[in-house]
């Protein structure tokens, strides 16, 4: 493992270790070959939070945290499925250097008061920074235990004031065939569109993560910012995001579009519904040899499953 | 059978085809008997050295499969290149590759068995039964017993040319099952079932175009 996990940091180490990192950076920049510093300006300090490695801290600790032991820095950074980037998963590790992360807006729109078009920085500075250690099932029956930075989904969607008339939440994701070589072939509808329920939404355990490890969340795991939503499988978490979307209707997803019958809208971690041509009852965690029993809501049941009684989860699958 | 098929086939192709003296060809032979256990060799480093990415074990599955498929329709492509090219000498190297392709099958079949679920008989008979792609690629792989069975000389002999050319047929059918395996299994990017499944159609219709010029070569030599 490349990375360990950073040490608390004094508000007065943060400008020399600010420098030394963007040095550092330049140095990999340049000793790779990658051009990418090159593209998007020679690092400074003012966009010191834009770069790979640049520590996030110092963080708050949550009480959602697992303390199960963590996946490697290498395998959660190598092993994604970011079909923008091509279906394999290692190729958005290889292809993702290239996506722009700098400027970055989102904008919150729909029904809502106070449309408004947020930079990356702006979101940063909503609320103190919390490190969430969640569980993440993917819906191809592995699993992980990934160390998240970020803030709750709700205090960015407090920003705009939704209107009562508000029930769902639709999340736009970038597609730019120029950077992204996966949106070139029609494997997918794109961009990508993800879909929440409000009060999904709105729920405490919703994260939109701007971080891994306790730095800039790396391009493949879909910086600046990506939502992470542990009791739904890996999918409904939406990366890179540029649009949110307040409205009545319960959103399309990409999936849903795509293959309706084996991806449905709500997509909760379930082992007692198996995938049209797969057992959703156990998981391989990735670095175990053998698998394990999935858990209802990905384990997450106590803080989640009143939002779903009374629903036939069959039938909402 | 080689002796049919130069005898039928039509004049002045087969005849001038290069055909490797003994020497050159136990050496082809070897070669194409060492080159198919690359990826085996590949497969074994990989995991010594931890080559294998996150989830080798998703890794070794793929990759036995992969080759599986491959290997597969080299077998399946001898009879067309002979075809094609006059090269019979091919046919020798066929029961190989057949067999090379019925152990990656084997080595499949045991990933899933052992590493996937650890011969949990019980989830083993549910999923063949309930996953259509698990069904198709179990019914593959019992197809492919009866031929690796009767893979020897003696076994060729025993079951007479013709019995045994018919049985032998069922690899095209294994060919089309285990494309359909491969096709029903990916989430969504379809591109090499696809790939796979227009190499095996290429074969099928290089066969069926030589079986017609065949016919009417043998049509114009009896009237």
């Amino acid at each position: 493992m490349l990375i360990k996990r950073p040490a608390d940091i004094v508000p007065s180490d943060i400008t020399p270790r600010a420098l030394f990192d963007t040095r550092r950076d330049f140095i990999r920049a340049a000793g790779l070959g990658a051009g990418a510093a090159l593209l998007g300006g020679l690092p400074g300090v003012a966009d010191a939070q834009g770069k790979r490695g640049d520590k996030l801290g110092p963080l708050v600790k949550s009480p959602f945290s697992t303390d199960e032991k963590l996946n490697d820095y290498e395998d959660i950074t190598s092993y994604c499925n970011f079909y923008e980037f091509g279906t394999d998963k290692s190729d958005p590790s290889k292809n993702a250097h290239r996506m722009s992360t700098r400027p970055w807006t989102v904008s919150i729109e729909g029904l809502v008061q106070k449309p408004r078009t947020l930079g990356i920085e702006e979101v940063l500075k909503l609320a103190p920074l919390e490190e969430r250690i969640y569980r993440l099932r993917c819906v191809e029956a592995w699993s992980m235990v990934v160390p998240w930075v970020g803030l709750p989904l709700s205090v960015l969607l407090r920003q705009v004031e939704p209107l009562g008339s508000a029930k769902y939440v639709e999340f736009t994701t970038l597609a730019d065939p120029k950077t992204m070589p996966g949106v070139r072939s029609a494997v997918l509808e794109w961009p990508y569109v993800e879909g929440l329920r409000l009060d999904e939404a709105m729920h405490p355990l919703t994260l939109m993560a701007v971080g891994l490890y306790g730095e800039v969340l790396p391009n493949q795991n879909g910086a600046p910012m990506r939502l992470v939503v542990p009791w739904k499988y890996g999918f409904k978490s939406a990366k890179s995001i540029v649009k949110i979307r307040f409205t009545d209707k319960e959103p399309l997803s990409a999936w849903s579009r795509a293959a309706g019958r084996e991806y449905g809208f709500y997509s909760n971690v379930n082992p007692d519904v198996d995938h049209p041509r797969w057992s959703q009852g156990r998981e391989r965690r990735i670095g175990e040899f053998s698998k394990r029993k999935t858990l209802m809501f990905n384990g997450y049941g106590d803080q989640v499953a009143s939002l779903y009684t009374g629903m036939d989860l069959r039938k909402y699958y | 059978m080689q002796a049919r098929a130069s005898t039928a086939a039509p004049p002045g192709r087969s005849a001038r085809a290069w055909t490797p003296g003994p020497a050159v060809f136990r050496w082809l032979w070897r070669i194409v008997w060492l080159a198919c256990l690359v990826p085996l060799a590949w497969l074994a480093f990989g995991a010594y050295a931890d080559l294998l990415g996150a989830n080798p074990i998703e890794h070794i599955t793929r990759a036995t499969g992969d080759w599986t498929l491959r290997l597969l329709l080299v077998t399946l492509a001898v009879t067309p290149l002979r075809q094609v090219t006059g090269w019979h000498w091919l046919v020798r190297l066929r029961r190989m590759l057949g067999l090379y392709a019925f152990f990656y099958a084997s080595l499949h079949l045991l990933t899933y068995l052992w590493l996937d679920q650890f011969f949990d008989i019980e989830g083993i008979v549910k999923d063949i039964i309930k996953r259509p792609f698990i069904t198709i690629g179990f019914g593959a792989f019992l197809l492919l017993l009866p031929l690796a069975a009767t893979s020897t000389n003696g076994m060729v002999r025993r079951l007479g040319g013709r019995a045994w050319q018919r049985l032998h047929k069922l690899v095209y059918v294994v060919g089309i099952l285990g494309v359909a395996h491969y096709w029903w299994l990916v989430k969504k990017d379809l591109t090499e079932p696809i790939l796979y499944a227009c190499i095996l159609a290429t074969l099928f219709a290089v066969r069926l175009w030589h079986a017609r010029r065949l016919r009417a070569h043998v049509a114009a030599q009896t009237t």
